[in-house]
């Protein structure tokens, strides 16, 4: 379980800058804003605190404040620990950390962007999931969406009566829009956000030396056949060199965390599988362990295990569909992705006979998994880990790791090195090809890993060759977990106590963080005790890992662009949420 | 040949109007162009490689080996919209890309075509109730067929895909060539997704709201003083 600590020391050198967060069921420390640059700089230097996981604010509206909250970890593994900023939720204003921890950029737009906290010396404070000139911050708790009914589920129009209505026969648009008062379409200007977005990028790569040579911005995305969904791209080039880079999120912003505090606890489940699609249950993961963590619950031996082998599926399901696009990226159109899939499908077969679904799982429950592996799914699955998986991950290694074309397209393309992997709070296959090797569940081991016998696959060169072959390293480990947690697996119940519809959460709040195949996941879940979350924040790997796009692409050509969006791996689902 | 009217007509298109004597029958195959042309454009329909959300994911699942879209002639995935026939609108529409997906279906040529795959984009399905979430892309563009599900299988969108060809199938070359293309005015981000053809209402109504809001301090002020 993620576990975090106080450390007495920090409280004797800062003390009457940081107190004790004594709130029930809350951890860590609340730091006098004034000085957290300060302490920030100190965790970061002196005491190795030197990752920054998760970054969000929350709004706590009766008490008129607002908070960010931010998790801090050793990069050489071991507890975390949380401290917190307050400010008056009227003039809502944090120092930006992004100086100390570079990777906190991404996090804090999103802070500004969907809760309107300002963080003064953020080098580029610009909405990111919402456009400019957007209507309000929406996370905030007063903020009313237009299709509002009440402030939690379930609705007392759809139960216990169960009387049913449209949204669009109560908006006067009958879409799902609304507009301030006032408001004049006929007068109004268009934000020219494109524009100042591009003078942006242009101003970014000013050029330095005598030599007069024009820059050009080029647009990729939203609609581009390499962006892996709706992503885009602002790039501005010297000849055909990459000088600056700008990515431009939110085409698939779906409101993830507003829903999710309208929905109750067990209601987001099915939402977590349609953050990471590719890879469901490891979200579901995630979060189940948040929201355990705050009941203090424990599912039983088998659900843990059940857990852990529908968690490693679904690595070898994302790793396999990540390499077959990669090569898809690099231009050798389908061929490899056909190989992967194939398995893939395989794979999905016995989810779907487990599970019901093939994508979307909705699997794990709080306290247990939602059913049994049936017998005939758990012969294929047998039959799956010990003999043809094994068999076509060599057959992949085989066919595509010697090759010249993909050896000479990425051998030193994007490099990314360990410190700035870390700085940039990059996470997953992304760091550890880094030569850094951070996996959350050796570092900070949850549910039953420290049990199973695997190594943390590591690559020293941090580009995208390696990113590749980490995911081979990786999907190969997966296998010798699976092949274990199938000889152990006991019999037993798979539910803690009996399966129930409306859980209680006590008061408090709670980090989950799972190794998902993309990366870290993190929960950050606040509770009052309601049937509704208070705050629901989800930490998504390939969205803080974007942070590292620019670093990465900067000096190659504008080719390798999408060779190492490809080796990051994103999914737009979770990117924007 | 027979000319036909209403519901007959439909069937005419399937079946010619001709006897065939018995002795040429081997041999001679008489059918309507319309039948003939109807059914090369039903077999080579070319989807656009356009994915939004997760229902892409098995977009794609639907295209590779297993289930093979090229069954169906419909394998070659056109990035561009100008070489596409069928949009399969493929996940959650958002506010702020359905100015580009408008784009995207004004710029496909006629006769163009349109699936929304999914419950989100048939009428935003799960995350409807988001404020940047669209209730359905057919809010803004005409859509033919819908596939339910979230995602759909690959088996429901060949079935989708089917319903498409059966479509097309029984459209008469006249209607389909003789259409106007029309063009679809591109909605605007303001504070909000805003259709150019909606303006006079929405100001109608931001004016209204003002007017209840000043009325209501009026009131407050009144009791005060």
């Amino acid at each position: 379980m993620t576990t975090l600590v106080t450390v007495p020391e920090l409280e004797t050198r800062f003390a009457g800058v940081i107190t004790p967060d004594t709130r029930k069921g809350y951890e860590g420390y609340i730091v006098d804003v004034q000085h957290l640059k300060d302490f920030a700089k100190a965790l970061r230097d002196e005491y190795g605190y030197d990752y920054l996981a998760s970054l969000t604010g929350v709004d706590y509206l009766p008490e008129g404040k607002m908070e960010v909250v931010y998790h801090v970890y050793k990069s050489t593994g071991g507890p975390g620990l949380v401290f917190k900023v307050q400010v008056p939720r009227d003039n809502p204003v944090v120092p930006s950390l992004v100086d100390i921890y570079p990777g906190a950029n991404f996090q804090e737009r999103e802070a500004w962007d969907l809760l309107g906290i300002r963080f003064e010396g953020h080098p580029n404070l610009r909405r990111i999931l919402l456009w400019e000139g957007f209507w309000g911050h929406p996370l905030r708790k007063d903020w009313r969406e237009p299709y509002f009914e009440e402030e939690g589920k379930p609705y007392s129009s759809r139960w216990p009566e169960g009387k049913h209505f449209h949204h669009e026969d109560r908006n006067p648009f009958g879409k799902n829009v609304d507009y301030p008062p006032g408001f004049d379409p006929y007068t109004w200007e268009p934000e020219t956000a494109d524009e100042i977005l591009y003078q942006a990028v242009l101003k970014r790569s000013e050029i330095r030396d005598d030599l007069r040579t024009e820059r050009v911005v080029i647009n990729l995305g939203p609609q581009h056949p390499s962006t892996h969904g709706v992503f885009r791209m602002i790039v501005t080039l010297d000849g055909e060199t990459i000088v600056a880079l700008e990515p431009v999120m939110g085409y698939l912003h779906r409101n993830h965390e507003k829903i999710g505090e309208r929905n109750t606890w067990i209601m987001n489940i099915p939402y977590t599988d349609r953050l990471d699609y590719i890879s469901a249950m490891a979200n579901n993961f995630g979060y189940v362990l948040a929201v355990e963590k705050l009941m203090g619950i424990q599912p039983p031996e088998r659900a843990e295990y059940i857990r852990v082998i529908m968690a490693e599926l679904t690595r070898i399901v994302n790793h396999l569909w990540a390499i077959g696009f990669l090569l898809n990226d690099l231009g050798a159109f389908f061929t490899p992705a056909l190989y992967a899939i194939e398995e893939r499908e395989l794979i999905l077969d016995v989810f779907e006979a487990v599970t019901g679904s093939r994508m979307m799982n909705n699997y794990f429950r709080f306290g247990g998994v939602a059913r049994d592996i049936p017998e005939d799914a758990w012969k294929k699955l047998v039959e799956l880990v010990t003999d043809r998986l094994p068999r076509k991950v060599d057959e992949l290694d085989r066919y595509l790791t010697e090759s010249e074309l993909i050896k000479s397209r990425t051998i030193g393309v994007g490099v990314l090195t360990a410190e700035e992997a870390i700085a940039l709070s990059t996470s997953g296959p992304v760091l550890r090809a880094s030569g850094v090797p951070y996996d959350v569940r050796r570092a900070d081991p949850y549910s039953i890993y420290d049990r199973f016998d695997f190594d943390v696959a590591v690559r020293y060169h941090g580009d995208v060759y390696d990113r590749y072959l980490i995911r081979i390293d990786e999907m190969r480990q997966s296998l010798r977990i699976l092949q274990q947690a199938i000889r152990d697996i006991p019999d037993g119940p798979i539910m803690a106590g009996k399966p129930q519809y409306q859980v209680r959460v006590p008061p408090g709040e709670a980090y989950g963080r799972v190794e998902a195949p993309k990366g870290e996941l993190g929960f950050y879940v606040v509770s009052t005790g309601k049937p509704n979350p208070w705050r629901y924040h989800v930490r998504a790997p390939s969205f803080v890992n974007l942070t590292a796009l620019e670093t990465m692409c900067r000096g190659h050509k504008i080719a390798d662009v999408v060779t190492i969006l490809g080796s990051i791996d994103i999914v737009l689902g979770e990117v924007d949420r | 040949m027979v000319r036909r009217e209403g519901k007959d007509r439909l069937e005419g298109l399937q079946v010619p109007g001709y006897d065939i004597p018995d002795e040429v029958k081997g041999h001679v195959v008489i059918t309507t162009l319309n039948r003939l042309y109807n059914w090369g454009r039903r077999n080579s329909i070319w989807p656009m490689m356009f994915g939004l959300a997760c229902c892409a994911i098995e977009m794609i699942a639907t295209a590779a080996s297993r289930f093979d879209l090229a069954r169906f002639g419909m394998e070659v995935m056109r990035p561009s919209p100008r070489q596409a026939d069928v949009m399969i609108v493929s996940g959650t529409v958002t506010k702020r890309m359905m100015p580009l997906i408008v784009r995207l279906y004004n710029q496909m040529p006629l006769p163009k075509y349109v699936i929304a795959m999914g419950a989100c984009a048939s009428g935003g399905g799960p995350f409807k109730e988001g404020y940047n979430v669209v209730s359905g892309v057919d809010k803004y563009i005409p859509v033919d067929v819908y596939i339910p599900g979230c995602p759909p299988t690959p088996e429901a969108l060949l079935y989708g895909l089917m319903k498409l060809q059966q479509k097309i199938e029984k459209q008469s070359l006249k209607e389909v060539y003789l259409q106007k293309d029309e063009y679809i005015p591109e909605p605007v981000l303001g504070p909000d997704i805003m259709d150019p053809r909606d303006f006079p209402m929405i100001r109608e109504y931001t004016m209204k709201k003002l007017q209840e809001m000043q009325a209501q301090v009026g009131e407050s002020t009144a009791e005060q003083s």
